[in-house]
């Protein structure tokens, strides 16, 4: 997943947190990036008409943003779940961070293959825990980290 | 979260060496479902093609574990993967030639795109691992390659029909 499809998906997450634009730092917060690297990245979707920003209220994704974003969101839930219920990691949502900037959509849709993903994906993901709210230990663990 | 596409450490590295081994296992897994399956009828050449992957992915399985084995982490049980893999496809309806080869062709550029990523996550990355990155880089590169001969031996195959 490239830099700019983790600022759709985290953009799309902290719009439906707050109900309403996204501040820019709510999302720079998120991402642990500085906001002077969070309005240059914002800048950019914005030229590429994946995000509207209006001054004093935030970011809103466009029709064609919130698409791109569901997409990211669900190869991270790919990824979350296939740590969790495959390789049976305990730190899943660390290593998920960690490992989805790695993690091509294609690899992603090949992991998809052997996890049950429900079909509500990815409106199951709980921004709260920041995990999708039907992940659970459907199997056992191949390894136990 | 970081917005880094950095590998930044062993535990890193060996995490996305496991889920290359997983890859390889669907890969291997799913060759032999074909094969197995009783309606598929399978011609002599494509019989070939899903024995000789079945066969390069347990190759490159050896070499990955091998990788991650220096980084001390265990690797993933073939059985495992073998049973998800049939538990989602074992309730499907057989697939025909084309559906075989597509999905043969998916599973090679599939390969080719992870450990394409996975290199150049390495080649950016000045984080010291506890293996030899030049035998890390020569080892993936190597299996890179082969990836991509099979992406163009089963489009050739796939040409043909």
């Amino acid at each position: 997943m490239n830099t700019a499809d983790q600022y759709l998906k985290t953009i799309y997450v902290v719009q439906k947190q707050e109900d309403g634009p996204a501040s820019t730092g709510s999302i720079a917060d998120a991402l642990d990036v500085s906001p002077a690297s969070a309005n240059e990245m914002i800048g950019k979707l914005e030229e590429r008409g994946l995000a509207e920003h209006e001054k004093y209220k935030g970011v809103r994704l466009t029709d064609d943003g919130i698409v791109r974003a569901r997409d990211a969101l669900q190869t991270y839930c790919i990824i979350e779940r296939f740590l969790r219920n495959v390789l049976g990691v305990e730190e899943f949502r660390e290593e998920a961070h960690e490992l989805e900037a790695v993690i091509d959509d294609t690899v992603a849709d090949r992991l998809d293959t052997i996890i049950d993903r429900q079909p509500e994906c990815p409106d199951c993901f709980d921004p709260e825990t920041d995990a999708c709210a039907c992940l659970e230990v459907a199997m056992a663990p191949v390894e136990s980290d | 979260m970081s917005v880094s596409q950095r590998i930044a450490s062993d535990d890193q590295l060996a995490r996305l060496l496991q889920i290359g081994i997983v890859l390889e296992e669907v890969v291997e897994a799913r060759a032999h479902h074909h094969s197995q399956s009783a309606d598929a009828d399978l011609d002599a050449e494509v019989e070939t093609l899903l024995a000789d992957a079945a066969e390069e992915s347990a190759d490159h399985r050896d070499r990955l574990e091998s990788l991650i084995s220096g980084l001390g982490v265990d690797s993933v049980p073939f059985d495992e993967i073998e049973s998800l893999v049939d538990a989602r496809y074992g309730r499907t309806k057989p697939e025909d030639f084309d559906g075989i080869l597509y999905d043969q062709l998916c599973n090679e550029e599939t390969a080719y795109k992870f450990y394409d990523d996975l290199i150049e996550g390495i080649e950016a990355s000045d984080a010291e691992f506890s293996i030899d990155r030049d035998r890390l880089l020569e080892t993936l590169r190597t299996i890179r390659e082969e990836e991509a001969e099979g992406v163009s031996e089963v489009t050739k195959v796939m040409e043909r029909r």
